[in-house]
């Protein structure tokens, strides 16, 4: 049993405030990523739940107790850094074992305990090794083997992947999601990388300038993101985003003018919309579909072929859009194109950036990892079907 | 791939052998020349009297006479155990003052860490010379003439800036993630410190107290001006040499070659982390 | 206040003060005691044989030494000493980095045989070189001389000052080799290999890339080396003990005498106070590269 609550966390640094009283809370046995670009403040958020910065502000209370004035080393918590912080002098079992040579267990003990952790981690035959024979994804696990020796409740990562190289990082990736099923923990986890965040999450925490920008499971935030800035953040390659005429507002959605002239109806609430107020309409590069009479169009300026796909960069006025489209199409670059979209994938953001609600939930938005995998109790209903075409 | 490289030609920038010859000779020339006065002593040192003032020449009969002499007449040994002495105590005492602050400024810096370490810095700026009057009345009243203790102390106040400044640098190099996961796996400061900082800037802390020794063990100012007999290490000793009355070039030589070969040796040792202590970390 | 600032413990700020304590307590000792007590003398009649002549003397000293043709004197000496063996150190232990930095066999052991003098005793340099270099009749120079069929020369009654330039910059020579060929050592090669390839010659590359490279550690040379060589001291002392006359008097010799050989604490102090303004100026400087520096 383990969670946590923030409630109105701050964090200055001179006058300058990087975290900007933030709530969250954290359920037993969950996988809660916390993401955003660099300077969001999300590894400043994870040092305080640590215990390596104070709050200046705001409580952090862990299984129910308070623990803002409680040292790092007993919060109950442990972490695996970003560089992994090894010891360089000790080897693997003395680096595993350390915590536990610190609180004076008697050295029998503490082997086991080691190798227990080492099993779980195949680490048994790299026990006497010290960190500098070692590649970097063992040394990866090692950290995350002292990290399991000492039975935490949470476990904090920061960024602990991004040293590996891309075809580590997906086995690495893979090897968490195991560990996290198997030792049934608590587990935050920091990185700017949003590929990470949406395959490893049952929750997603979205930072930006130090506040969240977005809570939620990584298929909500894709599907139904709050605010522009999360909808550009998350999903890859990023959402096309252009200015569209507001024409009016009924009980079936917004309908607004797309440039080139066309309008169509995007089932969202426009209730507390202003009159004429800017809208930007948002639409996934993989959402956008190739068609030879679809209300928008441009000229190929790029075209980038990956086999299996092919994402077209479309000069469309001043704006440079982003298809993703099959792997087979025999557009060329400098062609014309005209393509459209399903208006239930598209996004209206208001004049602040924040996007006008959905009539229609995502069927997938509630899903997390967990319901990934139990699939009998997942509550798929059906495939979206891709909806009318405008 | 790259179809523009001219496949046969060589490559472009080895040098000529004439030019490696010339560069060679050039190199060691004047590696010679600057060494030649340290060399010319130390062959002094093993020619008898007679023979060291006697026109200058590499072939002589090599005598270990002079290395007796000096021991026998003025009791060498003293001298160089006042040095030992005086350079190792004044640095052990400038590590241990000098760790806690280095570390607090290193891993637990607060908006005035800056300023303490320039002001440290701005100490060693004061010429000695300016407060030799007030350092020689002070020891003259409370006995510290003329005594290890005093140049004890002297010499740790001297290189204090430079140690804490030398050892700063090198911890600042120290991982800081490595701490917080000691402080994670629950190690307390003195742990910290123990098992984890001293183990792993071992080689900067020796290289710190190398130096220290060094500056120490050269001294010259304060040495002659604080001690006359008792205390008197070796800087003090072969000044005592100066005098004109008699030439005694071989002894000189024989005693300056044991005072000045375990530091040069040092020296050679350590020049590359000394760059960063002479230099406050503004040259690595 | 700190406490927020302080990175890691939640009471750092104390922390840190109670760690820094010993070492800033002792050097602030060692910094007010000695110049306060300087800064008092120095306004004070006080000579250790005229015991009973005591009490507030204003600017007497301050005025005795200004107007003591000694003390200009001194100073002149002071500036020779030290911009001659700045320009002959920096100007050559630049070109020197530049030979030694080039491959050649046998470099390692040539390097550290040009940088050894740096680490003798000043006391040594200096007789090794009176006595054996510089001896008119029995010297390696005057033999040298001799063999070439010049006059020897009585290195230290003729060309006094110049005698004791040489000695100097032959112990800082190398100091300056050694630093500079440190920050050579963190050239780009890369950025040496991209002028090559736009048509640079080895004396282009020297001007616009090395130099301009060396241009920070050359400050700190010429900053540190002034800072010690205002105040040479152990060099002159056993070599012409700042004679013939007044020859090779630097402010620190003449402190000297004033206050061990005259015994004149008041004037020697107020000597020591000058002393302190002239180094504190180079300090001034010194101290705010480092402090650019330390931003880095």
């Amino acid at each position: 049993m383990a969670t946590l609550q923030l409630s109105n966390i701050t964090k200055r640094f001179g006058d300058t405030e990087v975290i900007k009283g933030i709530d969250l809370e954290v359920n037993d046995r969950e996988f809660v990523v916390f993401v955003g670009p660099s300077g969001c403040g999300k590894s400043t958020l994870m040092r305080m739940i640590a215990g390596l910065e104070s709050a200046s502000e705001g409580d952090i209370v862990i299984d129910g107790q308070r623990m803002n004035d409680v040292g790092p080393a007993d919060r109950g918590l442990a972490m695996v850094f970003q560089s992994y912080a090894l010891y360089p002098h000790m080897t693997v079992e003395g680096n595993m074992g350390f915590s536990m040579r610190l609180a004076g267990v008697p050295k029998e003990e503490r082997r086991a305990k080691v190798l227990e952790a080492a099993k779980i981690l195949q680490l048994e035959p790299l026990l006497d090794r010290k960190p500098k024979a070692l590649s970097g994804g063992q040394r990866q696990r090692v950290a995350i083997g002292r990290a399991i020796v000492r039975n935490p409740s949470i476990f904090l990562f920061d960024e602990p992947l991004s040293n590996l190289d891309a075809a580590l990082r997906v086995q690495m990736r893979i090897e968490l999601a195991r560990l996290h099923e198997e030792l049934d923990a608590t587990m935050i986890y920091v990185t700017h990388d949003q590929i990470e965040a949406m395959t490893m999450a049952d929750k997603i925490v979205v930072l930006h300038d130090g506040v969240v920008e977005q809570v939620g499971s990584p298929m909500a935030l894709y599907h139904h993101p709050r605010n522009r800035f999360v909808a550009g953040f998350i999903g890859s390659p990023k959402m096309n985003f252009f200015a569209v005429e507001q024409l009016a507002v009924s009980s079936d959605g917004v309908v607004v003018r797309l440039p080139g002239g066309r309008s169509c109806t995007v089932p969202v609430d426009g209730q507390q919309l202003a009159d004429a107020e800017e809208l930007e309409l948002g639409i996934r590069p993989e959402h956008l579909l190739l068609d030879e009479n679809g209300p928008l169009s441009g000229q190929i300026k790029v075209l980038e072929r990956l086999g299996g796909q092919t994402s077209l960069y479309v000069q469309m006025d001043e704006l440079l859009i982003t298809i993703m489209a099959d792997g087979d199409v025999a557009y060329r670059v400098n062609d014309t194109v005209r393509f459209g979209f399903s208006p239930e994938r598209a996004h209206l953001f208001d004049a602040q950036g924040i996007a006008l609600e959905s009539l229609t939930q995502h069927p997938l938005a509630g899903l997390t990892r967990h319901d990934n995998r139990a699939p009998g109790q997942a509550a798929v209903h059906g495939a979206v079907s891709p909806g009318e075409q405008v | 791939m790259t179809t523009q490289r001219t496949s046969s030609a060589p490559p472009a920038v080895r040098s000529l052998p004439v030019k490696q010859l010339l560069l060679t000779l050039v190199g060691w020339s004047i590696a010679l020349i600057i060494f030649f006065p340290i060399l010319w002593m130390v062959l002094t040192g093993f020619k008898t009297e007679t023979a060291a003032i006697a026109d200058p020449s590499f072939i002589f009969s090599p005598t270990l006479e002079s290395y007796q002499a000096v021991q026998a007449r003025s009791g060498y040994a003293r001298f160089a155990m006042n040095s030992v002495v005086v350079a190792f105590g004044s640095t052990f005492l400038a590590l241990l003052i000098a760790i806690p602050s280095a570390y607090a400024m290193a891993f637990l810096p607060t908006k005035r860490t800056k300023g303490t370490l320039l002001w440290m810095l701005s100490t060693k700026m004061l010429p000695p010379v300016g407060v030799l009057v007030p350092i020689y009345l002070i020891f003259r009243d409370v006995g510290l003439l003329d005594t290890r203790t005093g140049l004890i102390i002297i010499y740790t106040l001297m290189n204090l800036p430079i140690v804490v400044w030398m050892l700063y640098t090198f911890f600042k190099d120290m991982p800081k993630d490595i701490l917080e996961a000691g402080r994670m796996d629950g190690a307390s400061t003195f742990q910290e410190v123990f098992f984890l900082l001293l183990p792993l800037t071992l080689p900067g802390i020796a290289s710190t107290g190398l130096l220290s020794v060094i500056l120490s063990w050269n001294e010259a100012f304060w040495s002659l001006n604080l001690t006359s007999s008792k205390a008197a290490p070796l800087t003090a000793y072969i000044a005592s040499f100066s005098s004109p009355e008699g030439l005694f070039w071989a002894k000189l030589s024989a005693a300056s070659t044991m005072a000045i070969a375990p530091i040069l040796i040092l020296g050679w040792m350590t020049q590359k982390q000394m760059v960063r202590g002479l230099t406050f970390g503004a040259v690595k | 206040m700190n406490k927020t600032r302080a990175s890691g413990r939640t009471v750092g700020g104390l922390r840190t003060l109670t760690l820094q304590a010993p070492a800033v307590t002792l050097l602030m000792l060692w910094m007010i005691v000695p110049l306060g007590m300087t800064i008092w003398f120095s306004f004070q009649r006080y000579n250790l044989l005229m015991p009973d002549m005591t009490g507030f003397a204003g600017l007497e000293n301050y005025e005795y030494l200004l107007t003591d043709p000694a003390l200009w004197s001194a100073m002149g000496t002071t500036l020779l000493l030290v911009g001659w063996v700045l320009a002959i150190t920096v100007v050559g232990g630049t070109l020197l980095a530049v030979l030694f930095q080039q491959e050649f066999a046998g470099r390692g052991i040539a390097r550290v045989l040009a940088i050894s003098p740096f680490f003798v005793m000043p006391t040594v340099s200096a007789l090794v070189w009176k006595n054996m270099m510089m001896h008119p009749s029995n010297g390696v120079l005057a033999w040298l001389a001799e063999s070439l069929g010049l006059p020897a020369l009585d290195w230290f009654s003729s060309l006094p000052l110049t005698s004791i330039i040489i000695i100097v910059s032959w112990q800082w020579l190398p100091f300056a080799l050694l630093i500079l060929l440190t920050a050579m050592q963190s050239l780009d090669e890369d950025q040496v290999e991209a002028a090559r390839m736009d048509g640079a010659g080895p004396i282009a590359i020297f001007f616009f890339i090395t130099l301009p490279h060396l241009k920070r550690a050359i400050s700190v040379v010429i900053m540190i080396e002034m800072i010690f060589l205002l105040t040479i001291f152990a060099e002159i002392f056993v070599t012409t003990s700042g004679g013939p006359g007044l020859a090779t008097t630097n402010l620190a010799y003449l402190i000297y005498i004033r206050a061990l050989l005259d015994f004149d604490v008041g004037i020697a102090s107020a000597g020591g106070v000058i002393a302190i303004i002239l180094a504190n100026i180079v300090a001034i400087f010194l101290v705010r590269m480092v402090a650019k520096n330390l931003e880095d």
